[in-house]
């Protein structure tokens, strides 16, 4: 266990370390300076290209190996997929999904 | 009378924001509250487990620094591993400058909570466009903050009465990324990057393992989209022409 002051400490650390990860890109590109073109282009096609390494950083845990074999994830994801095509209701498609999921792992 | 148009501009952009984020309530709720009992369980209570979420903010890195407050105190290792585990959000900040741009004191608050959640929302909707841009982002990004001090209070007080099973129920932050991915994926001009992302994580996950993944699939996406630029500028700009 440590002291106060030493967890008081422990924390701005990890808060200092964070926070340069999240102003490094505004202070090194600001808002008065027109960013280098390949800096706008990574900036359009870096969202869907961060979304797709969310969803599979979520699935990191996933085994293919042990059971369940990653079924409850796949079907779940299907069945969001499936839901968001038809109906394109963001809050159903996360709700209907995450439904699926808890019946999946509680039930079987 | 201009204070009476700015409040109603002010509460009309939270109900235009508020939906937005119910599914990182349910997920920052059952996330914090883990944290906070996590961190109870240690011997850090309510208070500790409340400064931390406070100021550093950063889900998954809060959880590696639990670990760190239990052994011998080095503060630069939880600097330097703060870093490493948060890199993401370099490629987030990218992302949204131009997002961000001209939204005058607020941005550093933006930018200050800009987490992996608030980053999926705000990148992937635009404000409708009779509501205040400002103060659109700024209500998805004090919500889903205050979301994860709620669920980290939550966690530290109540922790040892809590008695249903919520596993399984965190999975509404995946199915959050899952959706906002089909909703960039509606644009035909983010197939190629978003499959990028997909594979690019998948081979960084098969080479270097579930706990090493996030900075190798950075630098492979990075590379491919460099590399790839002439395909996928193109797309963007021949769209831009076939407009005009």
């Amino acid at each position: 266990m440590l002291t106060a002051t030493q967890a008081i400490i422990m924390i701005l650390a990890v808060a200092f370390g964070t926070m340069i990860t999240r102003f490094t890109p505004f202070l090194l590109f600001p808002e008065t300076k027109e960013p280098p073109k390949m800096i706008t282009y990574l900036g359009n096609v870096l969202p869907p290209a961060m979304m797709g390494l969310l969803v599979m950083y979520c699935l990191k845990n996933v085994s293919i190996i042990e059971t369940p074999h990653g079924v409850p994830d796949l079907i779940a994801i299907a069945g969001i997929t499936i839901l968001h095509k038809w109906k394109s209701n963001v809050l159903l498609s996360i709700g209907g999904g995450t439904i699926i999921y808890m019946l999946l792992i509680h039930l079987c | 009378m201009a204070s009476k148009t700015r409040k109603k501009e002010f509460s009309r952009a939270f109900r235009a924001a508020f939906p937005h984020t119910i599914p990182v309530l349910t997920g920052f709720l059952v996330l914090g509250m883990a944290y906070g009992i996590l961190m109870q369980t240690k011997g850090y209570g309510a208070l500790w487990a409340m400064l931390m979420s406070a100021i550093a903010f950063c889900g998954s890195m809060q959880f590696v620094a639990i670990t760190l407050l239990t052994v011998a105190f080095n503060p630069l290792q939880a600097f330097l591993l703060s870093i490493m585990v948060n890199a993401r959000h370099l490629f987030y900040g990218i992302s949204m400058l131009d997002k961000y741009k001209g939204l005058g004191k607020v941005r550093v608050f933006l930018i200050y909570t800009l987490c992996d959640e608030t980053f999926s929302i705000a990148s992937s909707v635009a404000p409708p466009e009779d509501i205040n841009r400002k103060y659109f982002f700024f209500f998805i990004s004090l919500l889903d903050y205050l979301y994860w001090q709620a669920g980290t209070l939550l966690g530290s007080l109540l922790g040892s009465f809590i008695t249903f099973d919520t596993t399984g129920l965190d999975f509404v932050l995946t199915a959050l990324f899952v959706v906002l991915f089909l909703e960039q994926m509606k644009k035909k001009e983010n197939y190629a990057a978003g499959v990028i992302g997909i594979l690019g994580t998948l081979l960084s996950r098969v080479l270097f393992g579930a706990d090493n993944l996030v900075i190798p699939a950075m630098i492979i996406i990075l590379v491919i989209l460099i590399a790839g630029r002439k395909q996928l500028d193109r797309t963007i700009e021949s769209k831009e022409e076939q407009v005009c």
